[in-house]
């Protein structure tokens, strides 16, 4: 049986959820129909954008649904409108993808968004959009995005905040003066291949999909209504346990994190030092290539990952990491464990025994 | 022979199921079934592919996946056959270990083989070092030569298909690679592994042998070379070995030893005023001077060579020096070309040898390897063709009969591939 530790790459489905996407899956009609059927369709979605816009305690943002994550991330992006963008250098592949000549503001070595140097790129640059993400999905460094509003705003910019990774782990509070928001569904317990982006009312979208004029003609395409009704119920899950299992996985990680530490005094714990989501523990063992610690936890049972995945199943070398340890072997060591709704105590025993026996057999401190 | 198949024992002890071994899987059908019938045998089998250059960028296709059709392919072999299967980005150590070589070697006027530099660096050195951390027991290849332990250890011996036999590839294993590596399909016909492909459902038993180098898919490596080293395409002079300036040329790259087609020279007049209709062929590359020097056919021949880097895998160590008795050897100094007999003297990883006859359109860069002249099929080591005849590198000095004409091909493909 396998061990599952890699939440921050896609979580189970939560039972409730397959039911309610079951249940919708029984209800067939297209919400654009006119007909009693295609208005119960509809009904569903609006209630399912209530749900979500709840997740980041916002009521004065209007909700596009997506196809995930990446795509609310480009809307954003491209279609804000916005000819200069500035990024953090540990943005998610779907920013930097999005926006690829951006400049991008670097990070300390604890993972976190180098303030003074946000600001002088803010005030040196034309006004536009700047995109940092709430918590990073590498390290789980959680980022500053209240403050890092107030300098946007006040220098004249838009700040887009890919919040996949923060919500339901984090308070919302933070997200109270960003003007747009990515959110994902499957990160929470809902199904793959939905997401919405939630942006400020009043602010305009430039659609990258027409077609039918879906979504308030911001993203043509008839509504994945099952998968809707799945994110529905999954952010609200998510959104009623927050307090609990923040408190109950973040005592998981810090046992895995301690009790790597205690077995081997040469693991490194990265962006230790800041505040970090509940369920994110990058562990880097010195000497150790994160793709040879990877394989090496999967023949053993154990699934967690490095770096983020290309779709050969490459591991590529973590961007994040780099910024964090410029020219330093370390940022190729370190591997991600991520825990969810699912995980247990023991998971973390499981994960400490296989990690334990494979740090005994590689790590360099041993030999 | 369609179902039966010989024995796939590696010579592990224990249970097979708990023997790990770690299949370099290029989703070749080669790889594909070494890995399926290693799984078939019953052993621990891992699948492990290397993204060794962007494929993208390599077919020149913007926004193609750097991983292309054969990642995609032994992820699928895997899946069929059940075994656990990763993909490792090699780029930048392939880049440092191979290409930056295949293209310096080409500066210095040799003629590469990448896949001897790929086999010794990538595969033997820094894979094996992954599979070793993985906890196997061995790593198998693909490759068509022959692993058979003797009294004194395990040797090296030619695939039992001569026409696939990459024994000439894989002279730079060294004794502890060697110990710890396996080549299942040696005794195999490629044939023999078709029908095996067929008869485990492989979706690639029909996919075509690879015939480039792998990294430069489209076969101009003249292009790729002048990319990577701009200086590699500055002009210079085609000059007779007589002297006689001939033409000039755009760059010495374009050009291999023992060429004679595309040198864009016409020919000469006698001295009576007829054309002299004498072919010529390339006898030497000039990088310092950037010149390519030609001439008639017999000028390519030698007699003496002399190799660098020996890797030995035989019992006894050639007697050392010049002095010494040396020992007989077959020798193979170019992939594509029957092995000559010659006579190999040793001076520590140097080595020179003295073949019974001239030999022709030997290259720097390419390598030679030395066979056991009795049984032949073992590889008794090998080295880095440095030049021929004496170190001024006056290639033609040692030939002695004009009149030998043994085989010469057209135009010598510059390099020849390895897997």
């Amino acid at each position: 049986m396998t061990t599952y530790l890699d939440y921050n790459a896609t979580a189970p489905i939560r039972p409730p959820v397959i039911e309610a996407m079951t249940e919708a899956a029984r209800c067939h009609g297209n919400p654009s129909s006119v007909h009693a059927m295609g208005r119960a369709a509809r009904h569903r979605i609006e209630a399912a954008r209530r749900a979500v816009a709840a997740l980041v305690g916002r009521e004065d943002v209007d909700v596009i649904f997506t196809s995930g994550g990446t795509e609310a991330d480009a809307l954003a992006v491209r279609g804000l409108g916005r000819e200069t963008i500035l990024v953090s250098a540990i943005e998610h592949d779907a920013v930097l993808a999005a926006a690829p000549s951006a400049a991008r503001v670097p990070v300390t070595g604890d993972g976190i968004v180098d303030l003074h140097a946000l600001q002088d790129m803010l005030e040196d640059t034309q006004s536009g959009l700047l995109c940092v993400m709430w918590a990073n999905n590498e390290t789980g460094a959680v980022q500053p995005v209240a403050e890092i509003a107030r300098l946007a705003h006040a220098a004249g910019w838009l700040l887009h905040v890919d919040a996949v990774q923060g919500a339901g782990r984090l308070d919302p509070a933070d997200l109270a003066e960003a003007d747009s928001i990515a959110l994902s569904a499957h990160k929470i317990g809902g199904p793959p291949g939905v997401g919405a982006l939630l942006i400020r009312e009043g602010l305009a979208v430039t659609p990258m999909i027409a077609g039918g004029g879906q979504e308030r003609g911001r993203r043509s395409g008839t509504e994945n209504d099952v998968g809707i009704a799945g994110f529905a119920v999954a952010a609200a899950a998510a959104a009623e346990e927050r307090d609990a299992e923040a408190m109950r996985l973040r005592a998981l990680r810090d046992r895995i994190g301690q009790g790597a530490r205690a077995r081997a005094p040469e693991a490194r714990i990265m962006a230790g030092a800041a505040e970090r989501l509940c369920n994110t523990l990058s562990l880097a063992l010195p000497g150790v290539a994160a793709e040879t610690q990877v394989m090496a936890l999967d023949l053993a049972g154990v699934a967690v990952s490095a770096g983020s995945a290309c779709s050969s199943g490459k591991v590529k070398r973590s961007h994040v990491l780099d910024a964090m340890f410029p020219d330093d072997p370390i940022a190729g060591q370190a591997i991600r464990v991520s825990l969810g709704w699912a995980s247990t105590d023991e998971d973390a025993d499981r994960f400490l025994h296989a990690w334990g026996a494979m740090r005994d057999r590689l790590s360099p401190a041993v030999r | 022979m369609s179902d039966a198949f010989p024995d796939l024992d590696l010579g592990l002890p224990g249970p097979r199921s708990a023997r790990r071994v770690v299949v370099a899987m290029s989703g070749g059908v080669d790889s594909s079934v070494t890995a399926a019938l290693l799984k078939e045998a019953g052993y621990d089998v891992v699948g492990i592919t290397l993204q060794l250059y962007d494929h993208g960028s390599a077919v020149g296709r913007k926004g193609a996946c750097c991983a292309g059709q054969d990642i995609y392919d032994a992820s699928v072999v895997a899946e069929r056959a059940g075994i656990p299967h990763y993909v490792l980005d090699y780029e930048s150590r392939f880049r440092e270990s191979v290409i930056d070589d295949f293209a310096d070697s080409y500066l210095r006027g040799e003629t590469p083989i990448p896949c001897v530099r790929c086999n010794q660096t990538v595969k033997f050195r820094d894979l094996l070092a992954t599979a070793r951390d993985l906890g196997a027991d061995a790593l198998a290849t693909g490759h068509y030569v022959r692993r058979v332990v003797g009294e004194a250890g395990p040797e090296l011996h030619r695939a039992v298909d001569p026409g696939k036999d990459q024994s000439y590839f894989l002279f730079a294993t060294t004794a502890e690679q060697l110990d710890f590596l396996r080549f299942p399909l040696g005794g195999l016909t490629k044939e023999q592994t078709r029908d095996q492909a067929r008869r485990l459902g492989l979706e690639v038993q029909d996919k075509p042998d690879s015939q480039d180098i792998c990294f430069v898919p489209n076969g101009n490596y003249a292009e790729i070379v002048k990319k990577l080293r701009p200086g590699a395409a500055d002009p210079g002079e085609i000059v007779h070995m007589d002297g006689t300036v001939m033409g000039r040329h755009d760059g010495i790259v374009h050009y291999t030893i023992g060429q004679r087609r595309g040198l864009g020279i016409g020919g000469r007049k006698g001295e009576d005023g007829a054309p002299d209709t004498d072919p010529l062929y390339v006898i030497r590359l000039e990088p310092e001077t950037r010149r390519v020097v030609v001439g008639p056919r017999e000028a390519l021949g030698a007699c003496e060579v002399r190799v660098g880097r020996l890797n030995w895998l035989g019992d006894a160590t050639p007697a050392g020096g010049s002095g010494g008795d040396g020992i007989r050897v077959a020798a193979k100094l170019r992939s594509a070309q029957a092995s000559a007999t010659g006579t190999l003297y040793r001076d520590g990883a140097a080595a020179r040898l003295v073949l019974d006859d001239p030999q022709f359109g030997i290259s720097a860069g390419q390598a030679a390897v030395f066979y056991d002249p009795e049984a032949g099929t073992r590889v008794l080591g090998g080295g880095w063709i440095l030049g021929t005849g004496d170190r001024t590198g006056d290639a033609g000095k040692n030939t002695t009969s004009p009149r030998l004409t043994p085989a010469m091909p057209p135009r010598i493909s510059p390099v020849s591939v390895a897997e």
